[in-house]
């Protein structure tokens, strides 16, 4: 009870500050002597209490306070103490609240790391922070308050979906969102500098860090996400093109291409225009997802609750913001453009340039994908739904290009240059065609297309692989970086190619055979756990190279509320994933066997972790920031 | 002057993406197929319960007045609920019930019935699910009322007592 009271006065009084900072900026901007210090302070001020709010959100969940209307709809005595934390932003109150701490945190950081930058800009981007900020406290307080009562108390909650139970879910979303709000800094940075005339190399230099934070956390995020999907729902991938997660791959698109852009500005101060829509985009795609994803009209297995007041708010909320940036950005930015603008067409910045069109065309192509059916239903009511086919046709084939542009493109110098080792980019092409007719040739699957597919992925891996050893340039953040995407690339390839899977439909005692391998169902065992009860099935699999292992695919059934999830049993090596799940068929002694192979799984994940260690990389580098 | 055309441009998309987003947030977003009317029954033929002799489906279905197909099994829960609407139901004059057992085994379907009444003239067996495919059953329970060997309403999921009433007007 008095929890949540503190919670929802440390709401209030943090919009209170909102208000009175965005007074005290405007003063203080006009004044434009040093920076106000009642600024920091109730920065500061307002952290703390948004802070104390999520606190005592933590608190209310950890003491299964059931007067609480969050409490009560996602928790229950009977989970364990980490879940009821992690039960704290898995739902959609206590994950806005959540979301307003970070973009309080990120504006304090903001502020206390930019005293080198000029007051005026310094300011105006904590101004149009404070602008975000009104918006979701009053998105928060009005429509989404995580301190409601209830009256009469209930005994006992409702519990949290069980598939959210897991410790990867627990640490996904706040990761997730240290990225999107990190955009939310990036954008009022960018419309704070446009609206100044300061897009600069200094301010390249000094976004750049900003950019790269934001890109490690989402691309954290997602990874994180995906492991998650892969081991618990049990459908054996590990991306679905469910719109919820393009959600989240759009702004990573946008923040990549963002991410090249700035080195182009920091070096050469042109394409300053991409620069800007890019950081506003990159915001915008971040609230367009939670849009999209908390209002209800998308149809995804993400189930969150369908309210369309809080969709509607998000959305006249993102539109204002919208219509903001495009008004500063065509008036404001005149001043920022730069007339001598020339391009040599073997250069670092044409490279980049090309494939920023690739990007932002595979980001069309997941904007579509994910919006048309929407618009489709509204303006006709047809109802299509868009899979995985979709993007596959549309993606993979501008993919080749894409890849070997950024194998030759890393090679090449800023401003002017000229392929210098010509025969090893020839020699390297010629041994990856080479590589890539072998691995096709026994393998019954389209020859053309999967032939230069993998050609242009191996390409791409000797070319930087190669990079390493190349002593002149010092840039390992990007070698590593594109090492990893280039690995990527190759192991979802090989992943597809050779992934073998077997569905049947065994009971006790039974056993499955085919050429290569021997299922055998030995027994089912049953456990009764504190919040679910499992049952176990015990499988041994006999490969056609006469290795034996045991299988421990495990079934819970979760008592609040009522739903069965399956656990994968999933033997993981360098080289393969052997990945097993049990499913009951309705009323009767028979299990849905699912036994699948994967080559090269932990290759995605490793190679993802490889990405982001390359932006972790260039984060910590100082040399740049000279 | 180029400038100020792209910024028009611009916000007039964004105003009509802004009430498509609208729109689309008022609208219902429960998903459910269109059922397909006036549709011919399928072809095919079944066994009967306790009985191992193959009937053809124009044998049971061509006929002058309405029937109520209802897909059931033994072990669904909302089966159960409805079976009472659909004892009552039986009562009725012009209308016969035949019911498609689904992925059931005989001895607790047999059960079921003894404890809750029959109100089926006939009982399909459908132990593989084959013939639910064929009507395009969404899953159980699940009722088609058919009209000289053509499907006039399907009803998705348990019948409750309006939809019975409705029937009954049907009928009569």
């Amino acid at each position: 009870m008095l929890s949540s009271s503190i919670g929802y006065y440390g709401l209030i009084l943090g919009l209170i500050c909102s208000l009175l900072l965005t007074f005290f900026n405007l003063q203080n901007f006009r004044a434009q002597k040093i920076l106000n210090t009642r600024i920091l302070s109730l920065t500061f001020l307002q952290f703390l209490f948004v802070k104390i709010s999520f606190v005592s959100l933590i608190i209310s969940f950890v003491l299964s306070d059931f007067s609480n209307e969050t409490v009560f709809n996602n928790s229950h005595s009977t989970k364990p103490i980490f879940y009821k934390i992690a039960g704290v932003w898995g739902n959609h109150e206590g994950s806005l609240l959540l979301w307003l701490l970070v973009l309080t945190l990120f504006t304090l950081i903001f502020l206390l790391k930019t005293k080198n930058q000029p007051l005026q800009y310094r300011i105006l981007t904590i101004t149009f922070q404070q602008i975000i900020i009104i918006g979701f406290f009053v998105f928060v307080i009005k429509t989404s308050n995580p301190f409601n009562y209830i009256f009469p108390i209930p005994d006992e909650g409702l519990g949290l979906n069980p598939i959210l139970q897991d410790p990867l879910l627990a640490i996904h979303p706040p990761v997730l969102y240290l990225g999107y709000v990190g955009s939310s800094i990036i954008f009022s940075s960018a419309l704070a500098a446009t609206t100044l005339g300061l897009i600069s190399k200094s301010w390249a230099i000094h976004i750049k860090k900003w950019v790269l934070a934001s890109w490690i956390f989402l691309t954290i995020g997602i990874l994180l996400g995906s492991i998650w999907a892969y081991y618990e729902l049990g459908w054996g991938g590990f991306w679905f093109w469910d719109p919820v997660e393009n959600v989240s791959l759009m702004p990573w698109l946008v923040l990549t291409t963002l991410l090249h852009c700035i080195l182009v500005l920091q070096k050469r101060l042109i394409l300053t225009s991409w620069v800007i829509i890019l950081s506003i985009s990159t915001f915008t795609l971040s609230m367009c997802g939670t849009f999209l994803v908390r209002s209800g009209i998308l149809n995804s297995i993400h189930t969150f609750a369908n309210d369309p007041e809080r969709g509607l708010f998000i959305l006249i909320f993102l539109f204002i913001l919208i219509f903001f940036s495009i008004i500063i950005f065509f008036f404001f930015n005149k001043r920022n453009e730069n007339n001598n603008v020339n391009f040599f067409w073997l250069s670092k910045e044409t490279a980049i340039l090309i494939n920023n069109w690739f990007m932002m065309y595979f980001l069309s192509v997941v904007l579509i994908g994910t919006v048309y059916p929407i618009f489709l239903d509204v303006l006709t009511t047809n109802k299509i739904s868009v899979g995985p086919p979709f993007y596959h046709k549309l993606i993979i084939p501008f993919l080749i290009p894409f890849l070997i542009m950024m194998g030759i493109g890393s090679r090449l110098k800023w401003i002017k240059s000229n392929l210098e080792d010509k025969a090893q980019l020839i020699l390297a092409l010629i041994i990856s065609i080479l590589i890539a007719i072998l691995i096709v040739k026994n393998l019954d699957v389209k020859f053309l297309i999967n032939i230069t597919l993998i050609s242009s992925a191996f390409y791409l891996f000797l070319i930087t692989s190669r990079d390493f050893f190349i002593k002149k340039e010092k840039n390992n953040s990007q070698k590593i970086a594109h090492f990893g995407f280039s690995l990527l690339i190759l192991s979802i390839l090989v992943n597809n190619l050779f992934s073998t899977e077997i569905i049947t439909n065994l009971k006790v005692g039974q056993q499955f055979e085919n050429s290569n391998s021997k299922i055998l169902f030995k027994n089912i065992i049953q456990k009764d756990e504190k919040n679910y009860k499992s049952i176990i099935g015990n499988f041994i699999i006999e490969n056609n190279n006469g290795k034996i292992e045991e299988f421990f695919p495990e079934l819970r059934i979760y008592n609040q509320p009522k739903i069965v999830t399956s656990e994968a049993d999933i033997k993981t090596t360098f080289t393969t994933d052997r990945f097993m799940t049990i499913n009951v068929v309705q009323n009767q002694e028979y299990f849905n066997i699912r036994y699948q192979s994967k080559p090269f799984m932990i290759w995605i994940w490793l190679s993802v972790i490889l990405i982001s260690c390359g932006g972790i990389l260039s984060f910590l580098n100082k040399e740049y920031e000279k | 002057m180029k400038n100020k055309i792209f910024l028009f441009v611009s916000i007039f998309i964004f105003i009509i993406i802004f009430s498509v987003f609208y729109k689309g947030l008022n609208k219902i977003n429960i998903y459910s197929p269109k059922v397909e009317l006036n549709k011919k029954i399928p072809q095919y033929s079944s066994k009967l319960i306790n009985s191992d002799k193959l009937v053809n489906y124009s044998e049971i279905f061509n006929y002058d007045h309405f029937i109520l197909l209802n897909i059931w099994s033994s072990w669904c829960v909302p089966c159960r609920e409805e079976h009472e609407l659909l004892m009552n139901l039986s009562q009725q004059r012009n209308i016969r019930l035949i019911g498609l057992n689904y992925k059931d085994n005989v001895i607790s379907a047999q059960k079921f019935l003894d404890e809750l009444g029959n109100p089926f003239e006939t009982i399909l067996v459908d132990i593989e699910g084959v013939q639910a495919i064929e009507w395009g059953a969404f899953g159980v329970p699940e009722s088609f009322l058919i009209f000289k060997s053509k499907v006039v309403k399907k009803y998705v999921g348990p019948l409750n007592e309006n939809l019975i009433n409705e029937i009954k007007l049907i009928i009569k």
